[in-house]
């Protein structure tokens, strides 16, 4: 009944599954927002599927937060050093930036730091 | 009563009455599938293709594109559902893995048996429908993520109803 090539179907099959999953566990990793924080605290959450330009009031001045295919970068910051500025574009859930003398910080998050919000 | 001039009878071949026995237990099958409680929206065992299978091997091609569409709304018809969503999702995952397993004629029967068309059948049945969920029911990519998990239910689905089948098909032919 079971024949070579039909071994050779399934295996092509599992091949393609663990794939596929493999994938699905990366994309799990990637980030869906932007968190941004003044002073420490949560202000905004912004989707990363929507190109937009957030502009946050710190005490310094304004800091620009661009959005674009999918990345999350601070356009313009007053800070004198430019840390965050020359950080460029963020990609990956986690990944940070702070102007920390205008008190502005955005992070990227996904599906999995969104946990907590399931669990209370 | 004088007969119409364009009055026609309709002879019913032996095949047709096959097809139409078959279609009868594929219905019957595809009943068992929707009173079976399902985990996840999609996990189904698929059980009314095992008719679907059965026809395309006693039969050939053909007649197992006539089970398949004639269970499809036969199946629509009994459970209410006929042209809602779900429906559509059942023809499109249908006319998918009939076009592969119309497409597998060409492997050789000597290496390859029933139970690999089941199997890659089953794949094309679930593309088929995600295709089609994410053209016109929910038109973003996440739903792609569905995928892996629903490729694995469909792997087990496959081959338990391609081993069931070529069952079937061994006890007919020693008939």
């Amino acid at each position: 009944m079971f024949k070579a090539g039909d071994y050779l179907v399934l295996l092509a099959l599992c091949a393609l599954l663990v794939v596929a999953f493999l994938q699905l566990g990366r994309h799990a990793g990637e980030a869906s927002e932007v968190i941004v924080r003044q002073n420490g605290s949560e202000t905004v959450r912004l989707p990363l599927r929507l190109n937009r330009l957030h502009v946050a009031r710190g005490p310094l001045g304004l800091t620009e937060i661009e959005i674009r295919d999918g990345q999350a970068r601070i356009r313009r910051d007053p800070s004198p050093r430019q840390y965050c500025v020359q950080q460029g574009w963020l990609r990956h859930s986690g990944d940070i930036a702070v102007c920390l003398p205008n008190r502005v910080s955005i992070e990227l998050a996904g599906p999995r730091l969104a946990h907590d919000s399931l669990a209370y | 009563m004088t007969r119409s001039p364009t009055e026609r009878t309709l002879q019913a071949s032996a095949d047709d009455h096959r097809i139409a026995s078959l279609a009868a237990l594929a219905i019957a099958l595809g009943m068992v599938d929707a009173a079976i409680p399902s985990p996840l929206p999609g996990v189904k065992p698929g059980l009314a293709n095992i008719m679907t299978l059965f026809a395309l091997h006693t039969l050939g091609w053909r007649a197992a594109v006539w089970v398949t569409l004639l269970r499809v709304v036969g199946a629509g018809l009994l459970l209410g559902s006929l042209f809602t969503p779900g429906f559509w999702l059942s023809l499109g995952g249908a006319l998918a893995s009939l076009l592969l397993l119309g497409a597998c004629r060409v492997l050789p029967s000597r290496h390859f048996s029933l139970v690999s068309h089941s199997l890659l059948a089953a794949q094309a049945h679930l593309l088929g429908q995600l295709l089609l969920v994410r053209l016109f029911l929910i038109p973003y990519d996440n739903i792609l993520l569905l995928f892996p998990p629903l490729a694995l239910t469909a792997l087990l689905g496959g081959l338990a109803n391609g081993l069931i089948a070529s069952h079937l098909v061994q006890a007919h032919d020693k008939d």
